[in-house]
Protein backbone atom coordinates (compact mmCIF):
# COMPACT_ATOMS: atom_id res chain seq x y z
CA UNK A 1 0.00 0.00 0.00
CA UNK A 2 1.46 3.23 -0.89
CA UNK A 3 2.29 5.91 2.15
CA UNK A 4 0.80 9.28 1.23
CA UNK A 5 2.25 12.23 2.84
CA UNK A 6 -0.20 14.45 4.55
CA UNK A 7 1.26 17.90 4.82
CA UNK A 8 0.38 18.65 8.81
CA UNK A 9 0.03 14.70 10.07
CA UNK A 10 3.25 13.45 7.75
CA UNK A 11 3.02 10.04 6.06
CA UNK A 12 0.57 8.07 6.76
CA UNK A 13 -1.71 4.73 4.57
CA UNK A 14 -3.52 5.47 1.28
CA UNK A 15 -6.63 4.09 2.69
CA UNK A 16 -6.73 7.15 5.15
CA UNK A 17 -7.46 9.18 2.23
CA UNK A 18 -9.85 10.19 -0.02
CA UNK A 19 -9.29 12.02 -4.05
CA UNK A 20 -10.71 15.15 -4.85
CA UNK A 21 -9.67 15.34 -8.82
CA UNK A 22 -8.37 17.97 -10.28
CA UNK A 23 -6.87 21.01 -8.16
CA UNK A 24 -7.27 24.94 -9.28
CA UNK A 25 -10.81 24.55 -10.46
CA UNK A 26 -11.83 28.45 -10.25
CA UNK A 27 -15.65 28.68 -9.60
CA UNK A 28 -16.61 30.85 -12.46
CA UNK A 29 -16.14 35.05 -11.31
CA UNK A 30 -19.47 35.96 -11.86
CA UNK A 31 -21.71 33.08 -12.01
CA UNK A 32 -24.86 35.01 -13.30
CA UNK A 33 -23.34 35.95 -16.76
CA UNK A 34 -21.81 32.49 -17.54
CA UNK A 35 -23.35 30.79 -20.67
CA UNK A 36 -24.58 27.20 -19.78
CA UNK A 37 -21.35 25.55 -22.47
CA UNK A 38 -19.57 27.60 -19.25
CA UNK A 39 -21.36 25.94 -16.55
CA UNK A 40 -21.18 23.00 -17.89
CA UNK A 41 -17.29 22.60 -18.46
CA UNK A 42 -17.43 23.98 -14.96
CA UNK A 43 -19.37 21.37 -13.82
CA UNK A 44 -18.81 18.18 -15.95
CA UNK A 45 -15.17 18.47 -18.03
CA UNK A 46 -11.73 18.08 -16.15
CA UNK A 47 -8.43 17.44 -17.42
CA UNK A 48 -7.12 13.77 -17.65
CA UNK A 49 -3.82 14.21 -17.61
CA UNK A 50 -1.54 11.38 -18.92
CA UNK A 51 1.55 12.35 -16.27
CA UNK A 52 2.10 15.00 -13.85
CA UNK A 53 -1.35 16.30 -12.76
CA UNK A 54 -2.24 18.54 -9.87
CA UNK A 55 -5.06 17.24 -7.53
CA UNK A 56 -6.85 17.38 -4.37
CA UNK A 57 -6.94 15.17 -1.45
CA UNK A 58 -8.17 14.69 1.61
CA UNK A 59 -7.07 13.14 5.06
CA UNK A 60 -10.04 11.89 5.66
CA UNK A 61 -9.31 9.15 8.18
CA UNK A 62 -6.56 11.42 9.90
CA UNK A 63 -6.66 15.38 10.26
CA UNK A 64 -9.46 15.26 7.93
CA UNK A 65 -7.92 18.42 6.12
CA UNK A 66 -8.00 18.82 2.14
CA UNK A 67 -4.55 19.49 0.48
CA UNK A 68 -2.94 19.60 -3.19
CA UNK A 69 -0.34 17.07 -4.42
CA UNK A 70 1.13 16.82 -7.76
CA UNK A 71 1.17 13.30 -8.58
CA UNK A 72 1.95 11.34 -12.08
CA UNK A 73 -0.87 9.37 -12.96
CA UNK A 74 1.26 6.93 -15.18
CA UNK A 75 3.29 5.93 -11.92
CA UNK A 76 0.77 7.21 -9.38
CA UNK A 77 3.92 8.62 -7.55
CA UNK A 78 3.42 11.58 -5.79
CA UNK A 79 5.99 14.24 -6.67
CA UNK A 80 4.55 17.10 -3.99
CA UNK A 81 2.19 18.18 -1.25
CA UNK A 82 1.21 21.19 -0.54
CA UNK A 83 -1.06 22.74 1.98
CA UNK A 84 -3.67 24.79 0.92
CA UNK A 85 -2.53 28.09 2.58
CA UNK A 86 0.61 27.82 0.74
CA UNK A 87 0.09 28.63 -2.85
CA UNK A 88 3.44 27.20 -3.34
CA UNK A 89 4.67 27.53 -7.34
CA UNK A 90 3.21 24.90 -8.43
CA UNK A 91 -0.51 26.04 -8.18
CA UNK A 92 0.82 28.65 -11.26
CA UNK A 93 3.01 26.17 -12.52
CA UNK A 94 0.83 23.54 -13.34
CA UNK A 95 -2.87 25.44 -13.21
CA UNK A 96 -3.74 24.76 -16.64
CA UNK A 97 -5.06 27.45 -18.69
CA UNK A 98 -8.59 26.43 -18.65
CA UNK A 99 -9.50 25.55 -22.48
CA UNK A 100 -12.23 25.88 -24.39
CA UNK A 101 -13.96 23.39 -26.65
CA UNK A 102 -12.32 24.04 -30.11
CA UNK A 103 -12.40 24.23 -32.87
CA UNK B 1 -24.14 -48.86 -14.33
CA UNK B 2 -20.97 -46.56 -14.11
CA UNK B 3 -21.25 -42.72 -14.05
CA UNK B 4 -21.00 -41.06 -17.76
CA UNK B 5 -18.06 -39.56 -19.19
CA UNK B 6 -17.45 -36.57 -17.20
CA UNK B 7 -16.54 -33.31 -18.75
CA UNK B 8 -13.03 -31.97 -18.29
CA UNK B 9 -13.08 -28.15 -17.46
CA UNK B 10 -11.53 -26.76 -20.59
CA UNK B 11 -12.97 -29.20 -22.75
CA UNK B 12 -14.80 -27.48 -24.35
CA UNK B 13 -12.36 -24.79 -25.35
CA UNK B 14 -11.01 -24.47 -29.30
CA UNK B 15 -7.82 -25.24 -30.61
CA UNK B 16 -5.06 -22.65 -29.90
CA UNK B 17 -5.57 -20.53 -33.08
CA UNK B 18 -3.04 -20.16 -36.39
CA UNK B 19 -2.74 -16.74 -37.47
CA UNK B 20 -6.03 -15.26 -38.47
CA UNK B 21 -5.15 -12.13 -39.80
CA UNK B 22 -1.92 -10.66 -42.15
CA UNK B 23 0.18 -8.25 -40.68
CA UNK B 24 0.24 -5.63 -43.27
CA UNK B 25 2.25 -2.35 -43.87
CA UNK B 26 0.14 0.58 -43.63
CA UNK B 27 -0.81 1.42 -46.78
CA UNK B 28 -0.22 5.76 -47.11
CA UNK B 29 -4.36 6.92 -47.35
CA UNK B 30 -7.39 4.60 -45.70
CA UNK B 31 -11.48 5.93 -46.27
CA UNK B 32 -11.45 5.13 -42.83
CA UNK B 33 -9.06 5.11 -39.88
CA UNK B 34 -10.38 3.51 -36.73
CA UNK B 35 -7.68 4.65 -34.05
CA UNK B 36 -7.93 1.34 -30.78
CA UNK B 37 -7.65 -2.59 -31.94
CA UNK B 38 -10.15 -3.65 -28.93
CA UNK B 39 -13.07 -4.72 -29.02
CA UNK B 40 -15.11 -1.53 -30.36
CA UNK B 41 -12.57 -0.94 -32.89
CA UNK B 42 -12.47 -4.75 -34.23
CA UNK B 43 -16.83 -4.76 -34.68
CA UNK B 44 -17.22 -1.01 -36.40
CA UNK B 45 -14.36 -2.65 -38.72
CA UNK B 46 -16.46 -5.68 -38.91
CA UNK B 47 -19.56 -3.90 -39.39
CA UNK B 48 -18.44 -1.77 -41.52
CA UNK B 49 -17.42 -4.27 -44.19
CA UNK B 50 -20.58 -6.42 -43.65
CA UNK B 51 -23.28 -3.74 -43.25
CA UNK B 52 -22.10 -1.29 -45.41
CA UNK B 53 -19.89 -2.59 -47.76
CA UNK B 54 -16.51 -0.52 -47.08
CA UNK B 55 -13.44 -2.02 -46.85
CA UNK B 56 -10.87 0.73 -47.41
CA UNK B 57 -10.03 1.06 -43.35
CA UNK B 58 -7.19 0.55 -41.37
CA UNK B 59 -7.30 -0.51 -37.65
CA UNK B 60 -4.51 1.18 -35.94
CA UNK B 61 -3.38 -0.19 -32.82
CA UNK B 62 -0.50 0.75 -30.48
CA UNK B 63 -0.19 -2.45 -28.53
CA UNK B 64 -1.49 -5.87 -29.99
CA UNK B 65 -5.49 -6.44 -30.76
CA UNK B 66 -6.93 -6.83 -28.23
CA UNK B 67 -4.32 -6.17 -25.46
CA UNK B 68 -6.01 -3.05 -23.87
CA UNK B 69 -9.15 -3.41 -21.93
CA UNK B 70 -10.35 -6.47 -24.55
CA UNK B 71 -8.28 -8.58 -23.02
CA UNK B 72 -8.63 -7.53 -19.34
CA UNK B 73 -12.66 -7.41 -18.30
CA UNK B 74 -14.74 -9.93 -16.24
CA UNK B 75 -16.57 -10.52 -19.43
CA UNK B 76 -19.92 -9.94 -18.22
CA UNK B 77 -22.53 -9.58 -20.72
CA UNK B 78 -26.26 -8.11 -20.04
CA UNK B 79 -28.99 -5.07 -20.97
CA UNK B 80 -30.93 -4.86 -17.50
CA UNK B 81 -30.27 -1.43 -17.44
CA UNK B 82 -32.64 1.08 -16.18
CA UNK B 83 -33.16 4.12 -19.02
CA UNK B 84 -34.53 3.33 -22.45
CA UNK B 85 -31.67 4.88 -24.13
CA UNK B 86 -29.09 2.31 -22.31
CA UNK B 87 -31.46 -0.75 -22.21
CA UNK B 88 -31.96 0.08 -26.31
CA UNK B 89 -28.15 -0.19 -27.14
CA UNK B 90 -27.34 -3.03 -24.77
CA UNK B 91 -30.75 -4.99 -25.65
CA UNK B 92 -29.89 -4.77 -29.54
CA UNK B 93 -25.81 -6.13 -28.75
CA UNK B 94 -27.48 -9.17 -26.45
CA UNK B 95 -29.52 -9.76 -29.54
CA UNK B 96 -25.99 -9.64 -31.55
CA UNK B 97 -24.33 -12.00 -29.22
CA UNK B 98 -27.16 -14.51 -29.43
CA UNK B 99 -25.55 -14.86 -33.13
CA UNK B 100 -22.45 -13.59 -33.15
CA UNK B 101 -20.83 -17.33 -32.91
CA UNK B 102 -22.65 -18.22 -36.45
CA UNK B 103 -21.90 -14.48 -37.88
CA UNK B 104 -17.74 -14.51 -37.44
CA UNK B 105 -17.63 -18.59 -37.37
CA UNK B 106 -15.63 -18.63 -34.55
CA UNK B 107 -16.49 -19.96 -31.45
CA UNK B 108 -16.50 -17.49 -28.64
CA UNK B 109 -17.78 -19.43 -26.41
CA UNK B 110 -20.47 -17.26 -25.40
CA UNK B 111 -22.93 -19.00 -22.49
CA UNK B 112 -25.90 -17.25 -21.39
CA UNK B 113 -25.44 -18.77 -17.79
CA UNK B 114 -27.68 -15.59 -16.43
CA UNK B 115 -26.54 -12.97 -13.90
CA UNK B 116 -27.85 -12.36 -10.55
CA UNK B 117 -27.91 -8.20 -8.96
CA UNK B 118 -27.91 -8.71 -5.77
CA UNK B 119 -30.34 -6.69 -3.30
CA UNK B 120 -28.78 -5.97 0.39
CA UNK B 121 -30.90 -3.33 1.43
CA UNK B 122 -34.75 -1.94 1.98
CA UNK B 123 -33.94 0.69 -1.01
CA UNK B 124 -31.87 -2.02 -3.05
CA UNK B 125 -34.63 -3.98 -3.28
CA UNK B 126 -37.33 -1.32 -4.05
CA UNK B 127 -34.73 0.11 -7.20
CA UNK B 128 -33.53 -3.67 -7.75
CA UNK B 129 -38.12 -4.22 -8.69
CA UNK B 130 -38.59 -0.66 -10.20
CA UNK B 131 -35.38 -1.65 -12.60
CA UNK B 132 -36.70 -5.40 -13.26
CA UNK B 133 -40.21 -3.42 -14.11
CA UNK B 134 -38.55 -0.80 -16.49
CA UNK B 135 -36.49 -3.87 -17.80
CA UNK B 136 -39.83 -5.74 -19.24
CA UNK B 137 -41.76 -2.68 -20.41
CA UNK B 138 -38.36 -2.77 -22.77
CA UNK B 139 -38.30 -6.37 -24.00
CA UNK B 140 -35.40 -7.16 -21.74
CA UNK B 141 -36.21 -10.78 -19.62
CA UNK B 142 -35.99 -9.88 -16.26
CA UNK B 143 -37.20 -11.48 -12.92
CA UNK B 144 -37.38 -10.57 -9.16
CA UNK B 145 -36.07 -13.30 -7.34
CA UNK B 146 -36.69 -13.94 -2.98
CA UNK B 147 -34.25 -15.28 -1.32
CA UNK B 148 -34.81 -18.72 -1.51
CA UNK B 149 -34.84 -18.34 -5.29
CA UNK B 150 -31.51 -16.71 -5.54
CA UNK B 151 -30.32 -19.85 -3.60
CA UNK B 152 -31.49 -22.10 -6.10
CA UNK B 153 -29.88 -20.91 -9.16
CA UNK B 154 -26.45 -20.57 -7.38
CA UNK B 155 -26.60 -22.24 -4.19
CA UNK B 156 -23.04 -21.31 -3.50
CA UNK B 157 -24.65 -17.91 -2.29
CA UNK B 158 -24.86 -17.43 1.01
CA UNK B 159 -28.21 -16.10 1.80
CA UNK B 160 -28.17 -16.83 5.87
CA UNK B 161 -29.79 -13.89 7.81
CA UNK B 162 -26.97 -13.82 10.47
CA UNK B 163 -23.84 -11.84 7.56
CA UNK B 164 -23.60 -8.22 8.23
CA UNK B 165 -24.72 -7.43 4.34
CA UNK B 166 -28.12 -10.33 3.98
CA UNK B 167 -29.14 -11.51 0.94
CA UNK B 168 -32.95 -9.88 0.29
CA UNK B 169 -33.59 -10.63 -3.25
CA UNK B 170 -31.79 -10.24 -6.66
CA UNK B 171 -32.94 -9.21 -9.51
CA UNK B 172 -32.44 -12.33 -12.37
CA UNK B 173 -31.59 -11.46 -16.27
CA UNK B 174 -32.00 -15.44 -17.67
CA UNK B 175 -30.34 -15.04 -21.18
CA UNK B 176 -27.21 -12.51 -19.56
CA UNK B 177 -24.10 -14.52 -19.77
CA UNK B 178 -19.94 -14.31 -20.46
CA UNK B 179 -17.84 -14.92 -23.29
CA UNK B 180 -14.55 -15.24 -23.98
CA UNK B 181 -13.19 -12.06 -24.56
CA UNK B 182 -9.71 -13.57 -26.82
CA UNK B 183 -12.27 -14.93 -29.29
CA UNK B 184 -14.25 -12.27 -29.46
CA UNK B 185 -11.36 -10.16 -30.68
CA UNK B 186 -9.89 -12.83 -33.06
CA UNK B 187 -13.34 -13.30 -34.43
CA UNK B 188 -14.27 -9.82 -35.05
CA UNK B 189 -10.51 -9.18 -36.62
CA UNK B 190 -10.68 -12.35 -38.80
CA UNK B 191 -13.66 -11.45 -40.43
CA UNK B 192 -12.37 -7.93 -40.77
CA UNK B 193 -9.43 -9.32 -42.38
CA UNK B 194 -10.95 -11.93 -44.61
CA UNK B 195 -12.77 -8.51 -46.11
CA UNK B 196 -9.59 -6.75 -46.79
CA UNK B 197 -9.33 -4.75 -43.59
CA UNK B 198 -5.90 -3.56 -42.89
CA UNK B 199 -5.19 -4.38 -39.00
CA UNK B 200 -1.78 -2.72 -37.98
CA UNK B 201 -0.54 -3.43 -34.64
CA UNK B 202 2.43 -1.30 -33.02
CA UNK B 203 1.48 1.52 -34.59
CA UNK B 204 0.51 4.05 -32.17
CA UNK B 205 -1.55 7.23 -33.25
CA UNK B 206 0.99 10.30 -32.17
CA UNK B 207 -0.78 13.31 -33.39
CA UNK B 208 -3.69 14.20 -36.05
CA UNK B 209 -2.84 16.30 -39.52
CA UNK B 210 -5.89 19.21 -39.69
CA UNK B 211 -7.29 21.46 -42.36
CA UNK B 212 -10.04 23.85 -40.83
CA UNK B 213 -13.08 21.71 -39.15
CA UNK B 214 -12.07 18.44 -40.93
CA UNK B 215 -8.69 15.97 -39.98
CA UNK B 216 -6.55 15.31 -43.00
CA UNK B 217 -5.05 12.15 -41.21
CA UNK B 218 -3.47 10.68 -38.56
CA UNK B 219 0.73 10.61 -37.60
CA UNK B 220 1.55 7.73 -36.05
CA UNK B 221 4.68 5.58 -35.39
CA UNK B 222 4.65 4.00 -38.51
CA UNK B 223 3.80 7.71 -40.47
CA UNK B 224 1.86 9.49 -41.40
CA UNK B 225 -1.71 8.16 -42.98
CA UNK B 226 -4.35 9.82 -44.81
CA UNK B 227 -7.57 9.36 -43.78
CA UNK B 228 -11.57 10.42 -44.98
CA UNK B 229 -12.94 9.56 -41.78
CA UNK B 230 -11.53 9.05 -38.21
CA UNK B 231 -12.90 7.00 -35.69
CA UNK B 232 -11.40 7.06 -31.83
CA UNK B 233 -12.05 3.71 -30.29
CA UNK B 234 -9.37 3.65 -27.57
CA UNK B 235 -11.01 3.75 -24.51
CA UNK B 236 -9.03 4.87 -21.38
CA UNK B 237 -6.91 6.71 -23.79
CA UNK B 238 -9.16 8.65 -25.61
CA UNK B 239 -8.36 12.14 -23.96
CA UNK B 240 -5.08 11.42 -24.94
CA UNK B 241 -6.21 11.68 -28.56
CA UNK B 242 -8.68 14.19 -28.16
CA UNK B 243 -6.42 16.53 -26.24
CA UNK B 244 -3.98 16.93 -29.29
CA UNK B 245 -7.41 17.74 -31.29
CA UNK B 246 -7.65 20.67 -28.58
CA UNK B 247 -11.66 18.69 -27.83
CA UNK B 248 -12.09 18.43 -24.33
CA UNK B 249 -14.21 15.52 -23.29
CA UNK B 250 -15.23 14.90 -20.04
CA UNK B 251 -13.82 11.57 -18.79
CA UNK B 252 -11.56 10.52 -16.37
CA UNK B 253 -9.43 7.32 -16.40
CA UNK B 254 -9.21 5.33 -13.56
CA UNK B 255 -7.55 2.08 -12.57
CA UNK B 256 -9.93 -1.61 -12.51
CA UNK B 257 -8.98 -4.53 -11.62
CA UNK B 258 -9.83 -8.28 -11.89
CA UNK B 259 -8.34 -10.88 -10.43
CA UNK B 260 -8.83 -14.89 -10.79
CA UNK B 261 -8.32 -17.78 -8.53
CA UNK B 262 -6.87 -21.23 -9.60
CA UNK B 263 -8.38 -23.78 -11.76
CA UNK B 264 -11.52 -24.89 -9.49
CA UNK B 265 -14.27 -27.95 -10.31
CA UNK B 266 -17.30 -26.16 -11.66
CA UNK B 267 -18.95 -24.49 -8.72
CA UNK B 268 -20.52 -21.62 -9.45
CA UNK B 269 -23.49 -21.69 -12.03
CA UNK B 270 -24.37 -18.12 -12.88
CA UNK B 271 -23.16 -14.64 -12.87
CA UNK B 272 -23.34 -13.04 -9.15
CA UNK B 273 -22.86 -9.27 -9.13
CA UNK B 274 -23.30 -7.14 -6.19
CA UNK B 275 -23.78 -3.34 -5.96
CA UNK B 276 -23.70 -2.79 -2.32
CA UNK B 277 -20.75 -5.26 -1.06
CA UNK B 278 -19.40 -4.70 -4.62
CA UNK B 279 -17.75 -7.75 -6.12
CA UNK B 280 -19.01 -9.27 -9.20
CA UNK B 281 -17.86 -13.06 -9.76
CA UNK B 282 -18.44 -15.80 -12.76
CA UNK B 283 -17.00 -19.20 -13.43
CA UNK B 284 -14.55 -19.22 -16.25
CA UNK B 285 -14.75 -22.26 -19.02
CA UNK B 286 -11.71 -23.74 -17.68
CA UNK B 287 -12.81 -22.82 -14.21
CA UNK B 288 -11.15 -19.88 -12.55
CA UNK B 289 -13.35 -17.89 -10.83
CA UNK B 290 -12.68 -14.22 -12.35
CA UNK B 291 -13.90 -11.62 -9.63
CA UNK B 292 -14.38 -7.93 -10.37
CA UNK B 293 -14.05 -5.04 -8.30
CA UNK B 294 -14.64 -1.19 -8.52
CA UNK B 295 -12.81 1.44 -10.24
CA UNK B 296 -9.43 2.92 -8.06
CA UNK B 297 -10.63 6.20 -6.30
CA UNK B 298 -7.71 8.42 -8.69
CA UNK B 299 -7.02 9.02 -12.35
CA UNK B 300 -4.99 6.38 -13.62
CA UNK B 301 -2.66 5.55 -16.74
CA UNK B 302 -0.71 2.68 -15.02
CA UNK B 303 -2.85 -0.69 -15.86
CA UNK B 304 -2.09 -1.65 -12.34
CA UNK B 305 -4.28 -0.42 -8.84
CA UNK B 306 -4.33 -0.31 -5.06
CA UNK B 307 -3.73 -3.53 -3.50
CA UNK B 308 -6.60 -2.26 -1.07
CA UNK B 309 -9.24 -2.45 -3.07
CA UNK B 310 -8.60 -6.11 -3.98
CA UNK B 311 -8.55 -6.44 -0.30
CA UNK B 312 -11.74 -5.38 0.23
CA UNK B 313 -13.48 -6.78 -2.35
CA UNK B 314 -12.05 -10.38 -1.54
CA UNK B 315 -13.68 -9.84 2.30
CA UNK B 316 -17.02 -9.12 0.14
CA UNK B 317 -16.53 -12.25 -1.81
CA UNK B 318 -15.83 -14.54 0.90
CA UNK B 319 -18.72 -13.25 3.30
CA UNK B 320 -20.70 -13.94 0.27
CA UNK B 321 -19.48 -17.28 -0.95
CA UNK B 322 -17.86 -18.63 1.93
CA UNK B 323 -16.47 -22.03 -0.36
CA UNK B 324 -14.20 -19.16 -1.86
CA UNK B 325 -12.17 -19.25 1.75
CA UNK B 326 -9.35 -21.82 0.41
CA UNK B 327 -9.62 -20.92 -3.21
CA UNK B 328 -5.99 -18.91 -4.40
CA UNK B 329 -5.24 -16.38 -5.93
CA UNK B 330 -3.78 -16.92 -8.99
CA UNK B 331 -3.22 -13.45 -10.41
CA UNK B 332 -4.68 -9.94 -10.82
CA UNK B 333 -4.47 -7.30 -13.06
CA UNK B 334 -6.25 -3.44 -13.56
CA UNK B 335 -7.32 -2.05 -17.42
CA UNK B 336 -7.47 1.94 -17.54
CA UNK B 337 -11.06 2.70 -18.05
CA UNK B 338 -12.77 5.93 -19.19
CA UNK B 339 -15.57 6.81 -17.19
CA UNK B 340 -18.01 9.56 -17.90
CA UNK B 341 -19.98 12.01 -15.40
CA UNK B 342 -23.26 10.26 -15.88
CA UNK B 343 -21.94 6.66 -16.26
CA UNK B 344 -23.15 6.38 -19.93
CA UNK B 345 -20.98 6.42 -23.21
CA UNK B 346 -20.15 9.30 -25.34
CA UNK B 347 -20.73 8.43 -29.10
CA UNK B 348 -20.49 10.82 -32.15
CA UNK B 349 -20.11 13.69 -33.06
CA UNK B 350 -16.93 16.26 -32.75
CA UNK B 351 -16.28 19.57 -33.21
CA UNK B 352 -14.23 18.26 -36.48
CA UNK B 353 -16.50 17.50 -39.40
CA UNK B 354 -15.23 13.73 -39.87
CA UNK B 355 -14.29 12.78 -36.90
CA UNK B 356 -16.64 10.44 -34.68
CA UNK B 357 -15.94 9.62 -31.05
CA UNK B 358 -16.55 6.34 -28.83
CA UNK B 359 -15.80 6.50 -25.69
CA UNK B 360 -16.92 6.67 -21.75
CA UNK B 361 -17.69 3.20 -21.28
CA UNK B 362 -16.19 2.85 -18.42
CA UNK B 363 -16.46 -0.07 -16.58
CA UNK B 364 -19.06 -1.58 -18.79
CA UNK B 365 -18.37 -1.25 -22.28
CA UNK B 366 -17.38 -5.62 -23.28
CA UNK B 367 -21.03 -6.16 -23.17
CA UNK B 368 -21.78 -3.54 -25.79
CA UNK B 369 -18.72 -5.03 -28.31
CA UNK B 370 -20.94 -5.82 -31.48
CA UNK B 371 -23.79 -3.20 -30.76
CA UNK B 372 -21.84 -0.33 -30.62
CA UNK B 373 -19.57 -1.51 -33.29
CA UNK B 374 -23.35 -2.15 -35.37
CA UNK B 375 -24.05 1.69 -34.67
CA UNK B 376 -20.58 3.28 -35.14
CA UNK B 377 -20.64 1.68 -38.13
CA UNK B 378 -23.74 2.78 -39.47
CA UNK B 379 -22.99 6.33 -38.16
CA UNK B 380 -19.60 6.60 -40.28
CA UNK B 381 -21.47 5.31 -43.48
CA UNK B 382 -23.86 7.70 -42.81
CA UNK B 383 -23.04 10.92 -41.44
CA UNK B 384 -26.14 10.49 -39.04
CA UNK B 385 -26.02 8.77 -35.53
CA UNK B 386 -27.56 5.29 -35.60
CA UNK B 387 -30.49 5.20 -33.94
CA UNK B 388 -28.81 3.71 -30.36
CA UNK B 389 -26.47 5.81 -30.03
CA UNK B 390 -28.15 9.43 -30.80
CA UNK B 391 -28.74 10.04 -27.46
CA UNK B 392 -25.54 10.19 -25.88
CA UNK B 393 -24.17 12.48 -27.60
CA UNK B 394 -21.16 15.06 -26.69
CA UNK B 395 -23.24 17.64 -26.16
CA UNK B 396 -25.41 16.45 -23.64
CA UNK B 397 -23.48 17.78 -21.14
CA UNK B 398 -24.26 21.25 -21.60
CA UNK B 399 -27.31 20.42 -22.58
CA UNK B 400 -28.32 18.34 -19.77
CA UNK B 401 -30.11 15.77 -21.57
CA UNK B 402 -27.77 13.01 -19.66
CA UNK B 403 -28.22 9.17 -18.93
CA UNK B 404 -27.92 8.82 -15.67
CA UNK B 405 -27.09 4.96 -15.24
CA UNK B 406 -25.53 5.73 -12.05
CA UNK B 407 -27.02 2.62 -9.30
CA UNK B 408 -29.06 2.01 -12.40
CA UNK B 409 -26.35 0.02 -14.24
CA UNK B 410 -25.72 -2.31 -11.04
CA UNK B 411 -22.43 -1.71 -10.07
CA UNK B 412 -20.97 1.39 -8.84
CA UNK B 413 -18.38 3.68 -10.74
C1 LIG C 1 -10.96 -5.12 -14.99
C2 LIG C 1 -12.04 -4.78 -15.96
C3 LIG C 1 -13.25 -5.47 -15.89
C4 LIG C 1 -14.28 -5.17 -16.79
N1 LIG C 1 -15.40 -5.95 -16.77
C5 LIG C 1 -16.37 -5.75 -17.69
C6 LIG C 1 -17.48 -6.64 -17.74
O1 LIG C 1 -17.58 -7.61 -16.97
N2 LIG C 1 -18.44 -6.40 -18.66
C7 LIG C 1 -18.37 -5.35 -19.53
O2 LIG C 1 -19.29 -5.17 -20.31
N3 LIG C 1 -17.29 -4.52 -19.54
C8 LIG C 1 -16.28 -4.69 -18.65
N4 LIG C 1 -15.18 -3.87 -18.63
C9 LIG C 1 -15.12 -2.72 -19.54
C10 LIG C 1 -14.70 -3.09 -20.96
O3 LIG C 1 -13.54 -3.88 -20.94
C11 LIG C 1 -14.45 -1.81 -21.78
O4 LIG C 1 -15.52 -0.91 -21.64
C12 LIG C 1 -14.30 -2.11 -23.25
O5 LIG C 1 -13.40 -3.16 -23.46
C13 LIG C 1 -13.82 -0.85 -23.98
O6 LIG C 1 -13.76 -0.97 -25.39
P1 LIG C 1 -12.54 -1.61 -26.21
O7 LIG C 1 -12.71 -3.07 -26.12
O8 LIG C 1 -12.46 -1.08 -27.58
O9 LIG C 1 -11.30 -1.02 -25.37
P2 LIG C 1 -9.80 -1.53 -25.41
O10 LIG C 1 -9.70 -3.00 -25.58
O11 LIG C 1 -9.08 -0.91 -24.27
O12 LIG C 1 -9.34 -0.88 -26.80
C14 LIG C 1 -8.75 0.39 -26.95
C15 LIG C 1 -7.47 0.17 -27.72
O13 LIG C 1 -6.97 1.41 -28.17
C16 LIG C 1 -5.58 1.32 -28.19
N5 LIG C 1 -5.03 2.69 -28.23
C17 LIG C 1 -5.12 3.63 -27.26
N6 LIG C 1 -4.47 4.75 -27.66
C18 LIG C 1 -4.01 4.51 -28.91
C19 LIG C 1 -3.25 5.29 -29.85
N7 LIG C 1 -2.85 6.53 -29.58
N8 LIG C 1 -2.93 4.71 -31.04
C20 LIG C 1 -3.32 3.44 -31.32
N9 LIG C 1 -4.00 2.66 -30.46
C21 LIG C 1 -4.35 3.20 -29.28
C22 LIG C 1 -5.25 0.56 -26.90
O14 LIG C 1 -3.97 -0.03 -26.94
C23 LIG C 1 -6.37 -0.47 -26.87
O15 LIG C 1 -6.02 -1.72 -27.41
C24 LIG C 1 -14.12 -4.13 -17.74
C25 LIG C 1 -12.91 -3.43 -17.82
C26 LIG C 1 -11.87 -3.76 -16.94
C27 LIG C 1 -10.58 -3.01 -17.05
ZN1 LIG D 1 -3.41 14.81 7.99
Amino acid sequence: MQLIECPWCGPREEVEFHYGGQAHVPYPDAPAEVSDEEWAHYVFFRDNTKGRFAERWCHSAGCRRWFTAVRDTTTYRFERVRRLDDPGPHATELARARRSTAP
Amino acid sequence: MSPGPTRTPGADLPEHPDFLWRDPEPKRSYDVVIVGGGGHGLATAHYLAKNHGITDVAVLEKGWLGGGNMARNTTIIRSNYLWDESSAIYEQSLKLWEGLEEDLGYPILFSQRGVLNLAHTLQDVRDSVRRVEANKLNGVDAEWLETDEVRKVCPIVNTSTDIRYPVLGATYQPRAGIAKHDYVAWGFARRAHEAGIDLIQDCEVTGFATDGDRVTGVQTTRGTIAAGTVALCAAGHTSVLTDMLGIRVPVQSHPLQALVSELLEPVHPTVVMSNAVHVYVSQAHKGELVMGAGVDSYNGYGQRGAFHVIERQMAAAVELFPVFARAHLLRTWAGIVDTSPDASPIVGRTPYDNVYLNCGWGTGGFKATPGVGWALAHTIASGEPHPNVAPFTLDRFVTGALVDEHGAAAVAH
